[in-house]
């Protein structure tokens, strides 16, 4: 079976993000942009599918800007074994992002799609439910652990309670909690062949789908910063502080 | 405005944050429904039904339900969501599952984990780890929109609003419940809970977490931890705070041993008052703390214990 893996290029998730100064967006000038930690992990789980003799090809799909082909890179130097880079300036909704993957799915048929949970430039935790309701496929959201046999797989997902076991018919579309796997690294003769690796480029309307978002970003600002609070030197004043400053114990 | 509130619950009770978001609903004003889509959740829908501000319940009571499977939750909503302006739900784990395929069904985008309302298209959000605010508007028919909790005060259970039964099932037929793994608790629940006594790495191992429950138990207060804790096995996942875990905004945020990495601090920072407990007097934390005391946990942790 095909096994499809989404990764998004965002700003690495070491860096602290600073608010441009016309509050129109975060300023991403000369900042480092790395794969999505989430996707990576995606990434991980599709190649051990694919290790596990369960998924005959990996194939990675990133939506975005030209440089997102570094990412494509990246997840076929760890083992994915062909690109689709659906390429646009333009910053998609996950809505459109959405359609343009459950397009690629209806001509790449794979029998598990796999995503990152969430991005963490936009925090929005929602393409992966997203596509699997544009496809009509069953979602495993959030998973912590991944069996596919059968026509089916067998998902445990974080919940807040702690965990919970769904199983669902394939074609599925999975997204990858933190505690799904540890993601390799890539080794040089791996990043070496990944280079000659086969890699289409489209464009979102090579997929007939609307980019623009009926959502407009008005004006995106810095938090409310905390005021640096003071050391204490002993828990007696602490506990001190806590009761008699603070008054909260 | 009609605005469609669906409910947090585990069936025999309704989750707090539900109060919470029927808080923003008003915020947004207008008529306000509430969904209780479960099995056996009449207990919910009852309680439901005392939340002010809601003028009806809707119950869908079916085993189809009984878990929350996105699939059917979702295929409910999308029908029944389109006589709404306006449909809301936490952003909880429940919430984050389901809303989205509700959002895709009906053909708009999701709001994700709105902290405020500004008007009835327009709200704000957080983006990049809680490191920017967006204002966002919608130009959407039905605004789908989750709800951060913390962000919003919980209305009273004042209110006496109608119940009614919603006839309507749908089982997708896509997905089944297996089993659950719940963490039992007698502690008050992370995200609700007015003190909170977080572990990271630093406490070291399962065992040594003893001295966290302790102090957590001495103040009333819940415990949470920090990814590098949960992975490592210290705790369940259940306990993370952060950006991908739970967020937290109580009176009183003690972290022992957490360095304050921007994915933590995303989950903590509009706690009231943070004391922060760490051996490296230049653990980031230190830069959001409102007292810091640097010290060996396992000192000062058992001491602030007995003396309070
Ligand atoms: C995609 C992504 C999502 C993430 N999401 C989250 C999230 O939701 N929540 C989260 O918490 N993290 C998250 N992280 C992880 C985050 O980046 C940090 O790695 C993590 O928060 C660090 O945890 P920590 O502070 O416990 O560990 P460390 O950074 O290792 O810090 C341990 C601290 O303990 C102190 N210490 C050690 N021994 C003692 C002692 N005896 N007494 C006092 N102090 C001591 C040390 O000085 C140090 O400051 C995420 C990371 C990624 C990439």
């Amino acid at each position: 079976m095909k096994v499809l893996v989404a990764v998004k290029r965002v700003v690495d998730y070491n860096v602290k993000v600073r608010v441009k100064a016309d509050q129109s967006d975060v300023d991403l000038t000369n900042v480092k942009m790395s794969m999505n930690p989430f996707c990576e992990i995606a990434v991980e789980e599709a190649v051990r599918l694919k290790e596990k003799g369960i998924a005959t090809e990996v194939i990675a799909v990133s939506i975005g800007p030209k440089n997102a082909q570094e990412q494509l890179r990246t997840a076929m130097a760890l083992g994915a074994d062909r690109g689709i880079l659906v390429e646009t300036d333009e910053q998609l909704g996950s809505l459109a992002v959405a359609k343009i993957l459950a397009k690629i799915a209806e001509e790449e048929q794979p029998q598990v799609i796999l995503m990152g949970k969430q991005s963490i430039d936009t925090d929005n935790n929602q393409t992966t439910q997203m596509l699997a309701a544009l496809a009509g496929f069953s979602q495993g959201a959030f998973a912590a652990e991944l069996t596919v046999e059968d026509g089916k797989a067998t998902v445990a997902r974080e919940i807040d309670g702690g965990m919970q076991t769904i199983q669902i018919n394939l074609p599925a579309v999975i997204s990858a909690d933190l505690r799904l796997n540890e993601p390799r690294y890539a080794k040089l003769p791996d990043i070496m062949k990944a280079k000659k690796k086969p890699m289409d480029t489209k464009t979102p309307a090579d997929y007939g789908v609307e980019t623009a978002s009926k959502v407009k970003t008005l004006k995106v600002e810095p938090p409310a910063e905390r005021s640096a609070g003071i050391k204490v030197g002993s828990v007696d004043e602490l506990v001190d502080k806590l009761k008699n400053e603070a008054k909260v114990v | 405005m009609s605005i469609l509130v669906i409910a947090d619950h585990h069936n025999s009770d309704l989750i707090p944050v539900t109060a919470n978001v029927v808080a923003a609903a008003k915020a947004i004003g207008g008529d306000i429904h509430l969904l209780v889509a479960g099995a056996d959740c009449q207990a919910a829908a009852e309680a439901g039904a005392k939340l002010d501000g809601v003028s009806k319940v809707l119950v869908a009571d079916n085993a189809a339900y009984a878990n929350q499977l996105a699939e059917n939750t979702a295929a409910l909503v999308a029908t029944l969501g389109k006589n709404y302006t306006h449909i809301l739900t936490g952003a909880t784990g429940n919430g984050k599952n389901f809303m989205p395929r509700i959002a895709a069904l009906l053909d708009v985008e999701q709001i994700s984990e709105i902290i405020s309302v500004e008007s009835a298209d327009t709200f704000k959000r957080p983006i990049y780890a809680g490191n920017a605010i967006a204002t966002v508007q919608s130009e959407d028919a039905i605004k789908v929109i989750t709800v951060r909790g913390t962000s919003f005060d919980a209305v009273a259970d004042t209110g006496s609003a109608s119940v009614e039964a919603i006839s309507e099932v749908t089982d997708a037929g896509l997905s089944s419940f297996v089993g659950e793994e719940l963490a039992a608790s007698d502690r008050p629940e992370l995200t609700a809970a007015k003190v909170v006594v977080s572990g990271g790495r630093g406490v070291g191992s399962a065992d040594k977490f003893d001295i966290i429950y302790k102090l957590a138990d001495k103040l009333g207060g819940a415990v949470g931890a920090t990814r590098a804790a949960v992975d490592a096995g210290y705790v369940a996942n259940d306990l993370q705070v952060g950006q991908t875990g739970k967020i937290v905004a109580p009176q009183l945020y003690i972290a022992a041993g957490i360095s304050g990495a921007i994915q933590h601090l995303a989950g903590m920072k509009d706690s009231k008052v943070i004391v922060a407990i760490n051996k490296d007097e230049e653990a980031p934390i230190f830069q959001v703390a409102d007292y810091g005391l640097v010290a060996d946990l396992f000192d000062a942790v058992p001491e602030l214990e007995g003396k309070l």
